[in-house]
């Protein structure tokens, strides 16, 4: 079946629209989903994020588009979570759904921050190597900020200090 | 406090009123999702589970770190509470909605002053909440921050080092930060600026939603916005991000004011008094309406129309007049009619007991 909206990319997502109290069903692509749901957000129910994430997550498993039914059923070994109960209630099981499932996992994040990379705060006693990678992310922004003000003895600090913290990440 | 206290009285810290842009800025919320490491997400969470993450908790908030960083706290199951006191949450903002169902498994954090709450075993194990009048962003994150800092001093938090903190929705997951700001914007609303507003607002990652009310008719004219994006940010540029844009839509929101009553002196006017005549001399009254009025009164004080009322009440009074709160000050399970009869007494008698 092909999106609603486009008719070129085949849908994934069913959008519920509300307009002047009477419902709108659409099939549409997560492209145009994503845009129709910027677009309506001055009539705020519209796109149902479970039905959104199923999209995605049958999408970027199968890497197929149009067979959401014949999934291979992949399930978490740790807390049995299928991929059928992720894809339908939009919640992982445990936190280890999250390397459990692997592949999909990555561009979905994508599809949804427009990242896959945390950049933010780590736990101070189990975050191991992310305080580190963390660190060498903000020594780097120091840096390139030394270069520009042309304040090279600054910036060698910086360097070394940069170069001590990759070491201890090997 | 404790919480007997806090579903008995309907005032709360957020609702005074005091903080910074609080003619348009009713109040700020930073939540942080948390998940213990090796135990299913909630909706997957049995009651032995769930139990055991409850205990884990209440160890947490009585441990050395907890009392030093962060002050007392006070867990309570939802089992603890009437079905009632439990609904009086939900109408304070303290608890969502969905911490009502399962009862068994859940339970609330709060402190004495109802600034920190934490959610237990909502849609993760751990929601940590900073609720604060006007604009108070970077006070809620850095007291958020705080709490997190104490609470990962006990618990095992799952966390990855590129995807950051884990959570039940891949839409939470990284920061595990939903920063939001709830605003009044009535002149926005009458001047029909408010959808272009919304629809610039999505496309900047952040979602708006009518408070109370379904979908665009914002009951009250109060609105939320938050942000969308958890990963791939830090907590500051979340924060500032949406800094930046409150404050713009203060800017906005104070501009269509002036200029709405400027241009509409004795309409506005009329509106505001007319609100003020209904609830004050009103004999029974919907919820629905007195948040319309409410908000029409409130636009009148802040325009300074009307003298000698002070914005925390309003406030008070929106939380008041909620369902389950007037159930709780009558005593008894009203039905729809009785409510609205007691809704306008108590409103008279509050509006009364200022002259
Ligand atoms: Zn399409
Ligand atoms: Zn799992």
């Amino acid at each position: 079946m092909l999106c609603d909206r486009c008719q070129k990319r085949p849908a994934q997502v069913h959008f519920t629209q509300v307009i002047n109290n009477t419902k709108k069903q659409m099939s549409l692509c997560s492209t145009c989903a994503a845009e129709m749901q910027a677009e309506s957000l001055g009539g705020l129910p519209q796109l149902n994020l479970h039905d959104f994430l199923a999209g995605l997550i049958n999408h970027h498993f199968t890497g197929n588009q149009i067979q959401t039914k014949s999934l291979p059923q992949v399930s978490c070994e740790k807390c049995g979570a299928t991929e059928a109960q992720v894809a339908k209630s939009g919640l992982f099981g445990c936190s280890e759904c999250y390397s459990q499932f692997g592949q999909g996992v990555q561009p979905l994040l994508k599809r949804i921050h427009g990242s896959s990379q945390h950049t933010g705060k780590v736990p101070r006693r189990t975050g191991g190597k992310a305080i580190i990678a963390k660190e060498i992310r903000i020594l780097k922004g120091q840096l390139q900020e030394a270069i520009r003000q042309e304040e090279f003895e600054k910036a060698a600090g910086v360097r070394d200090r940069i170069k001590d913290l990759e070491q201890q990440l090997q | 406090m404790s919480l007997r206290e806090t579903v008995s009285n309907p005032y709360s810290k957020w609702l005074d009123a005091s903080g910074p842009e609080s003619d348009v800025i009713i109040s700020s919320r930073v939540r942080i999702a948390r998940n213990l490491v090796g135990y299913p997400f909630p909706h997957l969470l049995g009651y032995d589970n769930a139990d055991k993450i409850l205990y884990a908790v209440q160890s947490a908030i009585e441990s050395a770190a907890i009392k030093e960083i962060v002050g007392q706290l006070e867990l309570s199951r939802m089992t603890e509470l009437s079905p009632t006191e439990r609904q009086i949450l939900v109408e304070k903002h303290l608890i969502s909605p969905d911490m009502l169902e399962q009862p068994e498994k859940r339970g609330v954090v709060l402190s004495a002053d109802e600034v920190i709450d934490i959610m237990i075993n909502e849609e993760d194990h751990l929601r940590i909440q900073c609720l604060l009048p006007g604009l108070q962003l970077k006070e809620c994150w850095d007291l958020a921050n705080k709490v997190d800092d104490g609470m990962e001093q006990i618990l095992d938090f799952a966390f990855a080092e590129d995807m950051g903190y884990l959570t039940s929705c891949p839409t939470n997951v990284g920061t595990g930060l939903r920063a939001s700001v709830m605003l009044h914007l009535p002149a926005l609303v009458m001047t029909q600026q408010i959808n272009s507003i919304l629809t610039t607002l999505s496309k900047l990652g952040l979602t708006v939603r009518g408070l109370y009310g379904e979908g665009t008719q914002a009951t009250g004219n109060l609105f939320q916005v938050s942000n969308q994006v958890t990963l791939g940010l830090t907590e500051d540029e979340i924060i500032d991000n949406l800094i930046m844009v409150a404050k713009q839509l203060v800017t906005q929101e104070r501009t269509a004011r002036l200029a709405l009553y400027k241009e509409q002196q004795y309409p506005i006017e009329d509106r505001v008094w007319r609100a003020y005549g209904l609830l004050k001399y009103a004999r029974s009254i919907t919820s629905t309406d007195t948040m319309n009025l409410l908000s029409d009164m409130r636009l009148g004080v802040d325009l300074n129309i009307i003298p000698n009322i002070p914005r925390g009440l309003i406030m008070e009074l929106i939380v008041m007049t909620r369902p389950a709160f007037l159930n709780k000050l009558k005593g008894e399970d009203l039905n729809p009619a009785q409510r609205d009869i007691f809704r306008a007494t108590l409103i008279r008698e509050k509006l009364n007991s200022l002259s």
